[in-house]
């Protein structure tokens, strides 16, 4: 089964998206990451899916509602590492992740947590 | 000669065995990355349906091989047994669901194949065909 750990780096946490999920992983992810930010009182989440070879109507709808949901506890979030079929596949599919902070690279998911921009500092 | 592959539908633990099915598939046909995405994710999107409509999350699943005019194509078939569905027209239009889905799932599937037919009524199961030629 997979298990996505969570693991927290200052005050971010760093979810690895490594397995081809079923939907029920996913949805304990979202819980346990929610229960995580609650816990650790961290202010940003990074969630990398750079080994995540599809993600479909199911999951992007997802990781919207997590980053949202990670928003209202008071936490940004980044997802990282989309692959460019990825990202082209989710455009024809009509999802596209509005609202959603990403970067092309963890590394760089990681730099926008650490330094947020302006925009991001006054909301 | 033109090979095929069967898969059973019964749970949600399918849907990844189908995805992993596919991308296997049109790979070993030579569709290119970009092409393997598009084809597994819209056979995750019908084997989620399976699973959510269909009586007892129920459905088989063929992934062949197909041919015309000297193309090479893939072709997969979604059927199951479910209550099946009155207007396919109105189904397959984005934006239309009736669970609790965003209606993308097979609007968007026609629109990441190049060919989708759909035959269902009430009572009588739902078929989805869907094809990608090889460019």
């Amino acid at each position: 089964m997979a298990r996505i750990p969570i693991i927290k780096v200052g005050s971010a946490l760093i979810a690895t998206v490594d397995e081809d999920l079923t939907d029920d992983d996913a949805l304990e992810f979202q819980e346990r990451l929610n229960a995580a930010i609650e816990r650790t009182g961290a202010a940003g989440v990074l969630i990398d899916v750079t080994l995540v070879e599809t993600i479909d109507s199911f999951l992007g709808r997802l990781l919207h509602e997590i980053a949202v949901g990670a928003r209202l506890l008071g936490a940004t979030t980044v997802v990282a590492g989309i692959q460019p079929p990825v990202a082209m596949t989710l455009v024809e599919l009509g999802l596209q992740l509005d609202g959603v902070k990403t970067a092309l690279t963890a590394e760089r998911g990681l730099a926008m947590l650490a330094a947020p921009s302006r925009a991001n500092r006054a909301r | 000669m033109l090979d095929e592959r069967v898969l059973t539908i019964s749970g949600e633990a399918d849907i990844v065995t189908a995805r992993q099915a596919a991308r296997q598939f049109a790979a070993a046909l030579g569709f290119n990355a970009m092409d393997q995405s598009r084809i597994t994710t819209a056979v995750s999107e019908l084997a989620r349906n399976v699973v959510r409509y269909a009586t007892n999350s129920h459905g088989v699943v063929h992934v062949r091989e197909t041919e015309a005019g000297g193309r090479i194509g893939i072709e997969i078939v979604v059927a199951d047994e479910g209550p099946g569905i009155a207007d396919t027209e109105q189904a397959m239009r984005r934006g239309f669901s009736s669970g609790n889905g965003l209606g993308l799932g097979l609007s968007g599937t026609g629109r990441l194949m190049d060919e989708m037919d759909m035959k269902s009524a009430p009572g009588e199961g739902t078929c989805v065909t869907i094809r990608k030629w090889r460019r």
